[in-house]
């Protein structure tokens, strides 16, 4: 569905199922240069078992319209906008990668609307590369096939996404593209690395959220490694961690365990 | 990952790694037509595509799984589904892209069942198509229709070997908003990367080079995952709510795997034309060494088309290395590691003389196949293509006395002595005068 937030239509994708404002809702942020269908398979779960789930395009993302946000502020203010927007009281948020950013800034803004906060791939800072930055201003392709080849740990993947026989090396790139040609106005490849790059709320934002936190995080992670979340970890007051042996696309990469441990999370 | 390891590499590992349960390090081999469910949940998630699972073997194999990121690997693609056969690898792209009232654009150059099941079969359940040359690019432009939902060609026709110039013909789709589908079988990904040169899907016969022993008939058909399917806004097919599943709309499902959703739920589903494991556990063994054979494949065929270019007794040989083929240029450009090892030519003598080199062979096998690891030959006039016309034999560049050969792997020197003694055989008839004068073999 089309809901204009900040004066621009954002997309978001609710799992097959319509939005029921007496179900509890959570809202899923996917990160830089995605869109709402890397959650393909853990939101449509949830929407089947008595969720809402909200799974919004970022602005200037794919579907959804506007300039790509630039700051993890002014993306965090417009999940609230959408949150705001759908008068929804209480919400999980779960992020991955620049989107765990946003959820933890989100939370840290609304911390008494939120119930459980999920963050997927993270580390803070999240430092990136002034040559990944320049690469994807100006060799996007080659900037793609970087994040592509240090996204996944290795060459072999479960039943995923597209369901058996989906090469996900290959399916991410795919949707990078995509979503880099979505929006020739703007680039969201340079802003949201941008944005992660320059966010230093995070840990401010960390002691501010005081409902638990679980922290998921991939082993073979090449993109935010485990052990770039560690502080926050330490800064959290209620805090589970699940470690799982995959790399930094680990929706995708391991679908099943997320799902698991984003389920037992949020009993 | 991807581009930490090369091609030789994703042949070999792309897909599989050890057994987690027993160690085994070659791809099992999953005989099984179902799989266990964890509880009625976990069923009922799998048919939604709440989780992602193996359900009934028709649908998903993990054996088959193992096939088809090989190949989504290999030719750079977002994942594929392996069907019970080139034809129906064919026909599963082309069903999930249109219905009654559908036209293709297609090239003249194409294997002849292709021809068939596009010019006979699906005009039968109204879906039309229109052929060009396939270097025609203004022929391929003037074709399209409103109702145009496909341009298909092969990367090099069989077996008159013209060339598809990817790029161009691709760009003529994507200005009408419409994909191109290319049939890969003759050039496998070790030649040529459609992908990377603009095509949208990709189908391969398995049953050639890919398994590359003769030993399997199979299909795979690939998708790039770069057409967008939501702008052309002429695929309800994928952007609209499906009521035959789940009223999903693939494409807002997943933005860039829509058509592999369909293929699968749908066509995979309802047609039924799904691949054995077993079989894909031997197009698995095949790939292994696919770098390996198609480099010998094709400096065999070049040795073979050297030998044959010297001889008196042939009129013409239809393969892009000679400078005098239509696509040597384009050959050049796009298959720098050579056009293949699948081509005809034509002899230069009577019917009787043509068949008497087909039957005076002893390495080459006579029979209906290419991309076998041992050479074959055939006629195809009178085989492979028989229900075309005189026109549209020619159109694809084939002459009534054409010969066509697949060049295997044996040693370069026994194919050419082999060639030569058949030759030396259909001259002798010739020679008798037993057949007049001579002239182009015919069948």
């Amino acid at each position: 569905m089309i809901i204009t937030v900040q004066g621009a239509p954002l997309f978001v994708y609710t799992g097959g199922r319509a939005f029921d404002a007496a179900k509890p809702t959570m809202l899923f942020v996917h990160g830089v240069l995605n869109d709402h269908s890397v959650w393909g398979l853990q939101s449509r779960y949830f929407a089947h078992h008595g969720w809402n789930v909200l799974v919004p395009d970022l602005p200037g993302h794919n579907r959804s319209g506007g300039a790509p946000p630039d700051s993890v502020e002014a993306a965090a203010l417009s999940v609230i906008g959408l949150i705001d927007t759908m008068q929804i009281d209480r919400i999980v948020l779960i992020g991955h990668s620049f989107g765990s950013l946003i959820a933890l800034e989100a939370a840290s803004r609304i911390p008494d609307r939120v119930d459980r906060l999920a963050l997927l791939g993270i580390a803070y800072p999240m430092r990136v590369s002034e040559a990944l930055l320049e690469s994807s201003v100006k060799a996007p392709e080659e900037a793609i096939r970087l994040v592509t080849r240090f996204s996944y740990s290795g060459l072999v993947a479960p039943p995923s996404a597209l369901g058996p026989g989906t090469w996900l090396p290959g399916l991410g790139r795919a949707l990078m593209r995509r979503v880099l040609a979505s929006n020739p106005d703007h680039n969201p490849f340079y802003a949201g690395f941008l944005a992660c790059d320059r966010y230093d709320g995070g840990a401010k934002a960390i002691g501010r959220v005081h409902c638990p936190i679980l922290f998921v995080l991939g082993d073979e992670d090449q993109m935010t490694p485990a052990k770039g979340a560690k502080g926050l970890i330490d800064q959290a007051k209620s805090v589970q961690v699940l470690r799982l042996p995959v790399g930094h696309q680990m929706m995708s990469e391991a679908p099943d365990r997320v799902l698991e441990g984003l389920r037992v999370f949020v009993k | 990952m991807e581009s930490l390891v090369g091609f030789d590499t994703l042949a070999l590992h792309a897909g599989a790694s050890p057994d987690s349960a027993t160690g085994a390090r070659a791809v099992p081999l999953y005989l099984s037509t179902s799989f266990v469910f964890k509880s009625s949940d976990h069923a009922a998630a799998l048919f939604n595509l709440e989780q992602a699972g193996h359900v009934y073997s028709r649908i998903s194999n993990p054996t088959n799984a193992v096939l088809e990121q090989r190949i989504a690997a290999l030719e750079g693609g977002i994942g594929a589904i392996a069907t019970a056969s080139g034809q129906a690898a064919l026909h599963l792209g082309i069903t999930t892209l249109m219905g009654a009232g559908g036209h293709i654009v297609a090239s003249t150059a194409l294997y002849g069942g292709s021809h068939n099941l596009l010019d006979y079969t699906l005009r039968r359940f109204g879906i039309e198509t229109s052929f060009v040359a396939p270097h025609d690019h203004a022929a391929w432009q003037a074709a399209i229709r409103p109702n145009t939902r496909l341009l298909f060609g092969e990367t090099v026709g069989n077996p008159g070997m013209d060339v598809l110039d990817i790029a161009a013909i691709s760009a003529i789709a994507h200005d009408a908003g419409v994909p191109l589908l290319v049939d890969s079988t003759m050039t496998t990904p070790w030649l040529i990367k459609p992908f990377e040169l603009g095509a949208d899907l990709i189908v391969h016969s398995a049953t050639k080079f890919l398994s590359g022993h003769g030993t399997v008939v199979g299909g795979i058909l690939v998708d790039g995952g770069s057409f967008d399917w939501e702008r052309s806004g002429k695929f309800g097919e994928l952007t609209e709510a499906y009521p035959g599943f789940h009223g999903m709309n693939f494409s807002e499902e997943n933005t860039v795997g829509a058509f592999l959703l369909r293929a699968r739920r749908e066509g995979l589903r309802d047609f039924g034309a799904c691949m054995s494991p077993h079989t894909a556990w031997l197009i698995l063994q095949g790939i292994e060494t696919l770098p390996l054979r198609m480099a010998r494949h094709v400096s065999n065929a070049q040795a073979v088309v050297d030998f044959l270019a010297t001889h008196p007794m042939v009129e013409r040989i239809g393969h892009p290395s000679r400078p005098d083929h239509r696509s040597h240029e384009l050959a050049q450009r796009l298959l720098p590691r050579g056009a293949g090892a699948v081509f005809s030519f034509d002899l230069r003598g009577t019917r009787e003389q043509g068949k008497a080199f087909v039957e005076n062979l002893q390495i080459f096998s006579h029979l209906a196949n290419v991309g076998d690891c041992r050479s074959l030959v055939i006629h195809p006039a009178s085989t492979t293509h028989f229900r075309m016309d005189d026109a549209a034999l020619h159109a694809a560049g084939i002459g009534p006395g054409s010969i066509r050969l697949s060049i295997g792997l044996e040693d370069p020197e026994d194919l050419v002595q082999d060639l030569k003694r058949a030759l030396k055989a259909a001259q002798r008839i010739g020679s008798s005068g037993a057949s007049g004068a001579p002239s182009r073999a015919s069948s």
